[in-house]
């Protein structure tokens, strides 16, 4: 009971979503492809949780996928990391796998 | 025979199963006989059409005392029947392959074709029905031998509607008094994009604008999109082309304008890509002109976009 409450009472229906706050509130992680010189590209992963190491969580990527990346500090989104190639759907399926997302709330970007 | 007493008769013999077609066939020459045949037939229900038909025709044949002329009618209202009977299937196939092809256009969402089959097939089967009899598959029409096209058959006769009849009385009723519903079933096709290579280093996607103005939004919209998908910029040349950073491939263009329409043109309530994408203070919102629903479509955010060793050298060369 007092469990519903408190969930009405945590969503505000009418606050204001700026187009900006919400590119954080939504809690949504995006994965992105961008392409380099020549056939190669690189896979952005953007909004993880804050409460998570990020620097882990790069060389646990680094070493599943056999490649290498950093941690981008970007002032508008937080930390960002960045690998070289395309992994998105291998970022979705590890993350999913490891319990550190759900698949509904990682949206994959690109082609 | 008297219609009265067929009717319960045909009740029961729906209780029993749905092959409703074939029993209504035998229905319309009742006899002892038949009765038996259609006890065996619901212990095993699973007899083919076409048996059934010609022990249908068999049946009626040492029949008909009472109902002479009914008999030409039968004869002809069972050919009919199979008609619509083997129609039947090929429209479900043509709604099949329909749905594959489907794949390539931009139509998206197999749900929404699946219904438009479903529709064309209901109206094939209403028009097999009008120009040969009443509606879809029905059984009834016992009495009349002339029954123009469109008429309620049961008027006039002292039997009940079915509800086929009713049906088909429905939709015809709608159409009618609604000329554009009958227009609707069009596909929300969209051509497939042209792109091809420039130099090494860029694609060129020739009928952008062509392919906006099929789905009704501003080009300026479309290309910001495409943009923050491919995680590139571009522009567009004089020949109204866009010019796309990067390569990329046919295949990956129509992806992404595929989540486009999904996103930003199909009305997620019905379906119908007749909407109309208007902005209000911040908030885009999609209005459906079908249904008339209205949704919030987020705006087009472009995310993180790495630095380019272009971006790099660019800094370097301000600083
Ligand atoms: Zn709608």
């Amino acid at each position: 009971m007092s469990e519903t409450i408190q969930n009405l009472a945590s969503y505000d229906p009418f606050a204001d979503t700026g187009e900006e706050s919400d590119l954080k509130v939504q809690g949504y992680i995006h994965i992105r492809v961008q392409q380099r010189n020549g056939r190669k590209t690189l896979t952005t992963v953007q909004g993880l949780p804050a409460d998570l190491d990020q620097k882990r969580i790069l060389k646990a990527f680094k070493k599943e996928f056999a490649c290498n990346g950093t941690v981008v500090q970007d002032e508008d989104l937080g930390e960002v990391i960045q690998l070289q190639g395309d992994h998105r759907v291998k970022i979705q399926q590890f993350l999913a796998s490891e319990g550190l997302a759900s698949k509904d709330k990682i949206k994959i970007h690109g082609f | 025979m008297s219609l009265h007493d067929e009717k319960p008769e045909q009740v029961e013999a729906e209780n029993f199963d749905f092959g409703l077609k074939k029993k209504k066939k035998k229905k319309a020459v009742p006899d002892f006989e038949e009765v038996a045949a259609a006890e065996t037939e619901t212990a095993a229900p699973e007899a083919s059409n076409g048996a059934e038909a010609g022990e249908g025709d068999e049946d009626a044949v040492p029949e008909g005392d009472d109902a002479g002329n009914m008999f030409a009618d039968l004869k002809k209202k069972k050919k009919k029947k199979k008609v619509t009977l083997e129609g039947e299937e090929p429209a479900q196939e043509e709604g099949a392959e329909g749905t594959k092809s489907e794949a390539f256009d931009f139509g998206e969402k197999k749900k929404k074709k699946k219904r438009r089959p479903d529709l064309a097939e209901f109206e094939a089967q209403l028009r097999e029905g009008q120009t040969g009899e009443d509606g879809a598959e029905e059984e009834g029409t016992e009495t009349s031998g002339a029954k123009k096209e469109g008429d309620d058959t049961w008027q006039g006769s002292n039997r009940d509607y079915t509800y086929n009849e009713l049906l088909s009385r429905v939709f015809k009723i709608l159409r009618q008094n609604n000329p554009e519903l009958v227009g609707d079933k069009k596909r929300y096709t969209i051509a497939p994009p042209q792109v091809m290579k420039e130099g090494t280093k860029k694609s060129v996607f020739a009928n952008v604008v062509d392919i906006c103005k099929r789905m009704h939004r501003q080009p300026d919209h479309v290309i910001q999109y495409l943009f923050a998908e491919l995680g590139t910029t571009g522009s567009i040349d004089g020949s109204q082309r866009l010019v796309i950073k990067g390569r990329f491939q046919q295949k990956q263009i129509e992806n992404v304008l595929k989540h486009y329409f999904m996103e930003y043109v199909t009305c997620k309530t019905c379906k119908s890509a007749d909407t109309i994408l208007t902005k209000e203070n911040r908030l885009f919102f999609l209005q459906c002109e079908s249904c008339g629903s209205t949704r919030t479509v987020s705006a087009i955010k472009t995310g993180f976009m790495a630095q380019t060793r272009d971006a790099r050298k660019a800094a370097r060369a301000n600083a």
